[in-house]
């Protein structure tokens, strides 16, 4: 089932901020491999990836059927141990190719005095399938 | 910052081992257990050839070696297009090759042209790092 057309413009926040503890930051930086002791930079990820699961769930379309085609973040300050960061993603662009979705969205994620510490620009394609 | 930098330096290529595991607790780190990253029945079924890293995993390791290669400096861009997938096989694992030149320094910052291969295949489009750099 392709996704509504209606979706562009519209806004979806994560459910929840997230405080950057060191304990979050040396999870993801092992995982990564990340050297040194700042936060690694794909870590807003972990907030983006939260408002886009809003945005999945709101539209009742399977994670599975999402596949990453493009990720670019600017960042207006690095992130640091302590900050407590919120998100809202946008449905900034919608089109069909070949039967896929391709679904672009801006995920702006701010600190606890509502300034933008990044934004994360993503594509998103979508296969709806037949087999659901 | 100690790391000097300068136009048209060419940046000492960085090997990564992706394995299974790693993709694991990439998406314990991250929260993304999108199962096209652990499941192969369920990434062939949605077209794919195999389990794919997460994309998220592949521009991860360009933040390490932008990181290694500038010291640590401050990030300001990074981003990519995931334009082929990196196939994690369940045994072993794929390696992921990333290499980059100094495209440019201006402004306070440096730009830096970058190559991202798997088994000798391209597969990050246009990927671009800016990190902070004192300097002409």
């Amino acid at each position: 089932m392709p996704v509504d057309p209606s979706l562009v413009g519209r806004d979806f926040p994560a459910p929840a901020s997230l405080t950057v503890t060191p304990e979050r930051v040396g999870a993801f930086a092992q995982a990564v491999g990340h050297p040194g002791d700042d936060v690694p930079p794909t870590f807003p990820i972990v907030l983006a990836f939260d408002a886009m699961m809003a945005f999945l769930d709101s539209e009742q379309i399977d994670l599975h059927r999402i596949v990453h085609g493009e990720q670019r973040f600017a960042y207006a300050r690095p992130l640091v141990v302590g900050d407590e960061l919120s998100a809202t993603l946008t449905v900034s662009g919608l089109r069909q190719i070949g039967g896929a979705d391709i679904i672009a969205t801006t995920s702006e994620i701010a600190d606890a005095t509502g300034a933008v510490v990044c934004t994360g620009k993503a594509t998103l394609v979508h296969s709806s399938g037949s087999d659901a | 910052m100690s790391i000097v930098l300068t136009a048209g330096d060419v940046l000492e290529p960085k090997a990564f081992t992706v394995t299974r595991a790693d993709l694991v607790a990439y998406a314990d780190a991250s929260g993304d257990h999108n199962p096209i990253h652990q499941d192969e029945e369920v990434a062939r079924s949605v077209g794919l050839p195999g389990v794919i890293a997460h994309g998220m995993y592949t521009l991860a390791l360009v933040g390490r070696a932008v990181a290694d290669w500038t010291d640590g400096a401050e990030v300001v861009d990074l981003g990519a297009k995931f334009t082929s997938p990196v196939v994690v096989p369940a045994e072993g694992g794929a390696e992921v090759v990333v290499a980059g030149t100094v495209k440019s320094i201006a402004d306070g910052m440096a730009t830096l042209a970058l190559e991202v291969t798997c088994e000798g295949q391209k597969v990050l489009g246009m990927p671009k790092a800016v990190v902070k750099h004192a300097g002409a």
